[in-house]
């Protein structure tokens, strides 16, 4: 039982507020995702989570004790670094049986289970190599190993699979999250690759300059955000934002089209929709077609709506050129609204 | 042609001034110590070899170094480690520590034998304490014991310092994300020390210790000050060749027998301590 709760956990960096009061629990056997753009704090949340940096200010709790006191080898786990960290001075064996030393298992149960963990990570013939005979992808894998190997309650990684080929990734991401799940490890897991986040995770929490904007299944976060950086963040292409203006109350005109929307006492508030959520017809929002991207199994679609950028993707067999002038009906389930001063969902 | 030649010729200065300052003279020292009146011979090395004193030299040298090197090298560990543990005024105690590394050798003898001195500060201290009534000869001729103590005292003094800072350079080039990974997968601060610290020192180990046990072996000031002829060491019975016994040939080959057992500890040193192209930093 390994539930993690993180308790208004604050971190200033001197004057620099690197994380904001964050408030998160992660199940036990959760497979939780931190996703957030460069520099959002997501690497300093896990080191505090693991015990490398002292919050400023909160609580930090692993199965039911608080662990926000003690030194990181007493708090039951393991971490995949973002830089390695691969010891220089020992073979890749040796780095994966570290911990494992450490808690001076019997040799043959040490032998056993590097072997194991570095099967599973393509790294078996690579055992008796130096970190610097090594290529940073390899080096990497073998960051994970030594992780996998302690077989840990807790797992923290730190964009683990960040400098493997598109081919390797998609491998070795399945392969975690089949080993992660049988082991019934509790997984903190820092990307910001969205697709890596979206297929992996539980739960997704959304990281944004120091907060958490949203912590949600993945199915959630990209259906609902809850707020407007979510949506614009997550999704590829994102989503769309329009002002509306207020046509009544509970109703809205967006692009010349009105639209039933939530009742505010705003005068103009923000409408989303996400680019595959748009019908082609005889009505809907006037649009300019700038660019047209054939993607295969669709159509990107880029336009000007009301002198703003505005995506779409429709059916490939659709017949759309450069100028032409198109109606783009939203899904009326799918539209989302946002209030344009405090960026949250309405 | 251009690219390639720079390098060489602007090491030429240094090495033409190597070659005129050190590699002539320590040629001519080496001549020297090869012949006599004018023809090559090995009676030199004889002389210096069946001389009563040459063993009991060679002994207290290497027993000198043997006891006061091993505990320098974990002295300057100790040294090392705190400040570069300090947060803040760290290079105010890098300095601190490195002040005897200011004074050269013979003040540190003579300093120290102001303290053992029969008037000196110990025995002023002991009789002003009451734990004795008349002055004690530290250093007499019958106490060799406590000469070869306040000998290896003056020299942990006054050398360790360079170890340390040595090694405190070495520790600042451990990355830190290596002692991070050692403390997540359950390294304790003393397996730490030893899995990762004194593995990645080696290099600095290795110029440490070398360097070190070089001085060593030419140890002599300190040893002048504090115990005069009473612990000959190789370099003194060199210099009383050269000076009391007036004959330089032997002076010369004795020279060379203290570089000879120099290079031949600096070549087991490099080998023990060889860190592996692939295991470096
Ligand atoms: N030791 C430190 N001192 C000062 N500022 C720091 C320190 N560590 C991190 N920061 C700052 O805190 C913020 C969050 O850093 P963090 O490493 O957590 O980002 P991240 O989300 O992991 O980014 P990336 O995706 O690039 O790894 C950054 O703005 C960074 O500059
Ligand atoms: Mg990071």
């Amino acid at each position: 039982m390994a539930e993690i709760a993180i308790k208004q956990v604050a971190k200033r960096f001197g004057g620099f507020t690197a994380l904001h009061s964050i408030d998160l629990t992660i199940a036990d056997q959760e497979f939780m995702v931190l996703l957030g753009a460069s520099g959002c704090g997501k690497t300093t949340l896990l080191r505090i989570v693991a015990g490398l940096e002292t919050p400023s200010q909160g609580e930090v709790w692993i199965g039911g004790r608080r662990v926000d006191h003690l030194p990181p080898r007493e708090r039951g786990i393991a971490m995949v670094f973002q830089n390695y960290a691969v010891f220089p001075h020992l073979t890749v064996f040796e780095n994966i049986a570290f911990g494992l030393r450490m808690k001076k298992l019997p040799q043959q149960e040490v032998e056993g289970r590097v072997n194991r963990t570095a099967e599973l990570m393509h790294i078996e013939q690579l055992l008796k190599r130096y970190s610097g005979q090594l290529s940073g992808g390899q080096r990497q894998r073998v960051a994970v190993a030594r992780a996998l190997a302690m077989e840990p309650d807790v797992i923290l990684m730190d964009e683990p699979l960040s400098n493997l080929d598109a081919l390797l990734r998609l491998e070795m991401r399945a392969e975690l999250k089949g080993v992660l799940a049988a082991s019934k490890t509790t997984t903190i897991y820092v990307t910001h690759d969205q697709v890596e986040a979206m297929s992996l995770a539980d739960r997704i929490a959304v990281m944004h300059q120091g907060h958490i904007v949203q912590a949600a299944s993945p199915v959630e976060v990209y259906r609902n955000p809850a707020a407007r950086f979510v949506g614009s963040f997550i999704g590829n292409p994102p989503m769309n934002f329009i002002l509306a203006t207020k046509a009544a109350d509970g109703s809205w005109t967006v692009a010349g089209l009105t639209l039933p929307g939530p009742k505010s006492d705003k005068q103009t508030i923000e409408f989303a929709i996400r680019p595959e959520d748009v019908d082609t017809g005889t009505e809907g929002l006037h649009a300019t077609v700038r660019v047209v991207e054939p993607l295969g199994p669709h159509t990107l679609v880029t336009c000007d709506v009301e002198g703003g950028l505005f995506r779409a993707i429709l059916e490939s067999n659709a017949t759309v050129a450069v100028g032409d002038h198109l109606r783009l009906l939203p899904k009326p389930d799918r539209i989302r609204w946002f209030d344009p001063e405090t960026t949250n969902a309405l | 042609m251009h690219g390639k030649a720079l390098p060489y010729l602007l090491l030429t200065p240094a090495t033409l001034f190597l070659c005129v300052f050190f590699l002539y003279p320590f040629a001519l020292v080496a001549f020297e110590a090869f012949t006599r009146d004018g023809g090559f011979t090995l009676d030199n090395f004889r002389t210096m070899t069946s001389s009563w004193k040459f063993p009991v030299t060679v002994r207290n040298t290497l027993l000198l170094s043997a006891v006061v090197v091993p505990i320098q090298l974990v002295m300057a560990l100790l040294m090392a480690t705190m400040v570069s543990r300090l947060a803040a005024g760290r290079s105010a105690a890098l300095y601190i520590f490195a002040i005897p590394l200011g004074i050269s050798d013979l003040a540190a003898g003579l300093i120290w034998l102001a303290i053992f001195d029969q008037s000196g500060f110990l025995n002023t201290l002991l009789s002003n304490l009451g734990v004795i009534d008349r002055p004690v000869m530290f250093l007499g001729y019958q106490s060799k014991l406590t000469i070869f103590i306040a000998v290896a005292l003056a020299e942990i003094w006054r050398a360790t310092a360079i170890m340390m800072v040595i090694l405190v350079a070495g520790m600042g080039l451990i990355p830190r994300e290596y002692y991070e990974a050692a403390e997540v997968f359950g390294a304790s601060p003393w397996k730490r020390f030893i899995k990762i610290t004194l593995p990645l020192l080696r290099p600095s180990l290795q110029t440490a210790i070398i360097l070190r046990v070089i001085l060593a072996f030419e140890v002599f000031a300190v040893v002048a000050a504090l115990g005069g002829t009473n612990l000959p060491v190789l370099m003194g019975e060199t210099y009383n060749w050269q000076f009391t016994l007036q004959d330089r040939n032997v002076a010369a080959a004795m020279a060379l027998f203290i570089l000879a057992i120099s290079i031949g500890f600096t070549l087991f040193f490099l080998r023990v301590l060889r860190v592996p192209k692939e295991a470096r930093i």
